[in-house]
């Protein structure tokens, strides 16, 4: 029953996004309201249908019914109900048929959201959004038809990759990805639309930007959720190696940042549009272009699953998309109305402009280091990789321009400046600078790139501090009370301003954690016998014992060791080896005693119960726990930025006089 | 065509000579970067048709241990050879071997050719293959799959 029901409501999803889409499409051109009345219609219609196969793919996995292909495939009926659950996203078929899931939820929310407001560009919107869906719908119905039936369903199912039953994070990591990659389909259907209209006016900016803010959130906690959970499951020590679905996962990323800049210096000045334009556009191309590398085995790793048709089908389309954006780029682009220029090299509008020209170099850095051995296989059928140090050597640099800018830039007034403003902007905040390095210097920096960011990062910080707080002082001057000050200055008018400069203040803090966490590591490789002592980086750590336990689905032999320093015992550390049922080897699973100077991190190499011995790597860096808390903050502020102000009345009517778009205060 | 308009369209020229500097000093920046951290698969058959190339090279080879041949000397310390169907390398490593290294087990190691004839790593790898079936005993390698595992074996970081 089940495989069938799933069939049709593709089928049907698939009917309903290229109706939609080529109902859009003709209103677009027609201006028919009738026809994007029906085209929202066939939107809300695509959500439902494939929300609805999601649901009877989850109430299969639930129930174990092995007649569905993709539960025989990656159901069990030995693990835990968290994963069977998740299990939806944990295969090939089922992560398309998620892909689809998302993007079916945010067409239904963005054309509701958008509905009788911006008639001139939503009919276009709906038809790239739909034609994206239907792509899918295709994939799901074709090449990754997770619903075929099988026709003598066995008693029981392997389970999904036992790397991805070894964390909760598994849980919560791929659907933040999701919820930012693909919600990066929405703004690029609203670029795609103001091209064709051959209009970017202040109309379509705002939702433009609010619907690229929002898969930005979930991409960062994505990003950073992927690197913990390397961090805390693989084992060495680390939580970013540039792997190519690392990769994959930041470029989209990279882009999106890029073009949340650009959208202000359009907004201020009314020029760059069509560069910003072109941001958002490769934002989404590279979402295509990252679900191709980690869905088509191009790549093995744990994201890619297997090799299949799949692969081929999904560079056909990242093709299609690439010709349609450059297609309407060269033909649309001249009409794009510049309204203003570029004045003075020392403004702020100069240093967004140079702010998105390091984010498309590092764009290209990476991409370039992605896509090389990819394109050597193909062609000399040889294979390699790129190795990390060409990424360091390579992103440190940009990575370090980029936050002299996040402090220079905010610091600098919009359009032209006098030698005495720039003097009064740009002195005071060496004091930050000089302060983080020399606190740095003291803690025992001396790597010269990790001094070179943290002065930059006190530079920033200090900036952005004072930046943060400037409505409110404003307000407080002219006599108003602290809070209402507070919450009128930094939650009302001025939250967008506030919620930009949280996430300055926090992408500080994640860049000095990654250069002091990682230009400070130190590993030792230790070998115990029970009730054996050794130091290892200023820790006392002993062996306590080895044990073994037995669970449904694994069994584990697990190394208790007593962590102490000073004579002081702080914790118990136990990492473990997992044998699944399914797995011929091991798998490692470290542990991790976390504190808010630095992390002690042990990672079992071997370990023999009978014999109580057991060898550790013991990996200690400093400030790891703050690139999770910061990248978190950083999510918060994104939010208090997009999220609707409090009371809209309230700047409606102080805001009479201003146009309805320029009525919130930008950074 | 008034004033304004020839200094725009010369300050146009100016900003797009300079984009095609910039973008020509980065691509050879990038282009010399990504040549100088290439990191070479190689099967042991690769490595001997490799043949000085291999000296000094990243490379991560990929094989089976070769039964009998794991010798644990001093410290951490281990030696032992990697094969595939026709070749034989003799690797020496400075490493903890992961728990599950045993003979007949496909290992990845990184490291280089050193002029002694030996291959020297620093990492050495057990391969989980992604597609967790039990391999029959004794199977014979086919190249494919070989580079399949190397390019698969999680851990080869940092």
């Amino acid at each position: 029953m089940l495989p069938i029901l799933g069939r049709l409501l593709i089928l049907g999803s698939l009917l309903a996004a290229t109706a939609g889409a080529v109902l859009g499409f003709v209103a677009g051109r027609t201006l028919s309201l009738d026809g994007l009345k029906w085209a929202r219609r066939f939107a809300y219609l695509y959500a439902a249908l494939i929300v609805l196969a999601g649901v009877v793919m989850e109430i299969a996995l639930l129930r174990h019914d092995f007649s569905v292909s993709y539960v025989a495939q990656v159901g069990s009926r030995q693990v835990p109900t968290w994963v069977t659950i998740v299990s939806l996203w944990s295969s090939l078929e089922g992560s398309i048929l998620f892909w689809a899931l998302v993007l079916g939820v945010y067409i239904a929310i963005a054309t509701f959201l958008t509905r009788g407001r911006y008639p001139e560009y939503q009919p276009d919107a709906i038809g790239v959004w739909l034609s994206t869906a239907a792509f899918f719908s295709f994939l799901i119905a074709g090449p990754a038809n997770p619903f075929h039936t099988v026709a003598v369903p066995p008693l029981d199912g392997p389970g999904p990759n036992p790397l991805l039953q070894n964390h909760v994070l598994m849980a919560i990591h791929p659907p933040f990805l999701y919820l930012g990659y693909v919600g990066m389909t929405i703004p690029f259907g609203f670029a795609c639309a103001a091209l064709l209209k051959g209009r970017l006016g202040h109309a379509v900016l705002k939702p433009l930007r609010e619907s690229l803010m929002l898969p930005w959130i979930f991409q960062s906690i994505a990003i950073m959720l992927g690197g913990w959970w390397a961090y805390e499951v693989l084992g060495w020590g680390g939580y970013w190696a540039w792997d190519p679905v690392e990769n994959a996962s930041l470029l989209p990323w990279l882009t999106a940042t890029a073009a949340l800049h650009s959208i202000m210096v359009v907004e201020r000045r009314g020029i760059l549009k069509g560069w910003t334009i072109t941001l958002v556009q490769s934002t989404f191309l590279l979402v295509v272009l990252g679900t191709f590398m980690t869905r088509s085995g191009v790549f093995n790793s744990v994201h890619s699953f297997t090799q299949s048709a799949i692969g081929p089908t999904i560079l056909v389309f990242l093709a299609a998309a690439l010709l349609f954006t450059i297609a309407l780029l060269a033909f649309r682009i001249d009409k794009l109305e510049v309204e203003g220029r570029l004045e003075g090299t020392a403004s702020r509008e100069a240093m967004f402009l140079v702010n998105n020209l390091l984010f498309v170099l590092l764009t290209f850095t990476v991409l370039i280091g992605t896509v090389f051995p990819l394109i050597v296989e193909a062609v000399k059928g040889k294979q390699m990789s790129v190795g990390r140090p060409y990424f360091d050597s390579m992103v440190v640099p940009i990575g370090a321009a980029l936050l002299f800018l996040l402090g220079v830039g905010p610091a600098l007034p919009w359009g032209r400046a006098t030698r005495e403003q720039l003097k009064k902007a740009l002195l005071p905040p060496l004091i930050g600078a000089a302060l983080f390095a020399l606190i740095g210097f003291a803690a025992g920096v001396r790597n010269p790139w990790s001094l070179v960011t943290l002065a930059f990062g006190g530079y920033a910080a200090q900036v952005t501090i004072a930046q943060m707080f400037v409505p409110m002082l404003q307000r407080i001057k002219r006599g108003e009370s602290a809070a209402g000050a507070f919450i009128d200055g930094q939650l009302r008018r001025g939250r967008r301003r506030f919620g930009s400069y949280i996430v300055h203040g926090a992408v500080v803090v994640v860049i000095v954690a990654i250069a002091v966490s990682s230009s400070m590591r130190q590993t030792t490789e230790l070998t115990f016998t029970k009730g054996q002592t050794q130091k290892a980086s200023g820790f006392d750590v002993t062996l306590l014992g080895v044990e073994e336990r037995q669970e449904p689905h694994r069994f584990m032999t697990i190394g208790r060791f007593g962590i102490a320093r000073g004579g002081k015992p702080l914790t118990t550390l136990e990492p473990r080896m997992n044998h699944y049922q399914m797995m011929r080897d091991p798998i490692g699973s470290p542990d991790v005693y976390t504190t808010p100077i630095r992390d002690f991190y042990i990672s079992l190499a071997n370990i023999d119960a009978a014999a109580q011995t057991a060898t550790i790597t013991v990996y200690e860096s400093p400030m790891v726990v703050w690139i999770w808390i910061a990248v978190i903050i950083m999510g918060i502020g994104g939010l208090i930025a997009l999220l609707p102000p409090l009371a809209p009345h309230v700047i409606l009517s102080a805001a009479k006089d201003l146009p309805p778009d320029t009525a919130t205060e930008s950074a | 065509m008034n004033e304004s308009e020839k200094m725009r369209r010369k300050t146009r020229w100016f900003m797009l000579g300079a984009f095609v500097v910039a973008g020509i000093a980065f691509a050879v920046i990038a282009a010399s970067g990504i040549n100088q951290n290439l990191i070479y698969y190689w099967t042991p058959s690769d490595l001997q048709n490799a043949g000085g190339k291999a000296y000094g090279a990243t490379i991560r080879l990929g094989g089976m241990v070769t039964p009998g041949s794991i010798k644990k000397l001093g410290g951490s310390a281990v030696e032992f050879d990697v094969h595939d169907a026709t070749r034989n390398v003799h690797v020496k490593t400075a490493t903890v071997p992961p728990q599950m290294f045993r003979e007949n087990i496909g290992v990845v190691v990184e490291g280089t050719m050193v002029r002694g004839g030996y291959f020297q790593s620093n990492r050495l790898m057990v391969s989980h293959n992604n597609e967790y079936k039990p391999p029959a005993k004794g199977h014979s390698l086919d190249q494919k799959e070989l580079r399949k595992m190397m390019e698969s074996t999680e851990g080869l970081k940092d």
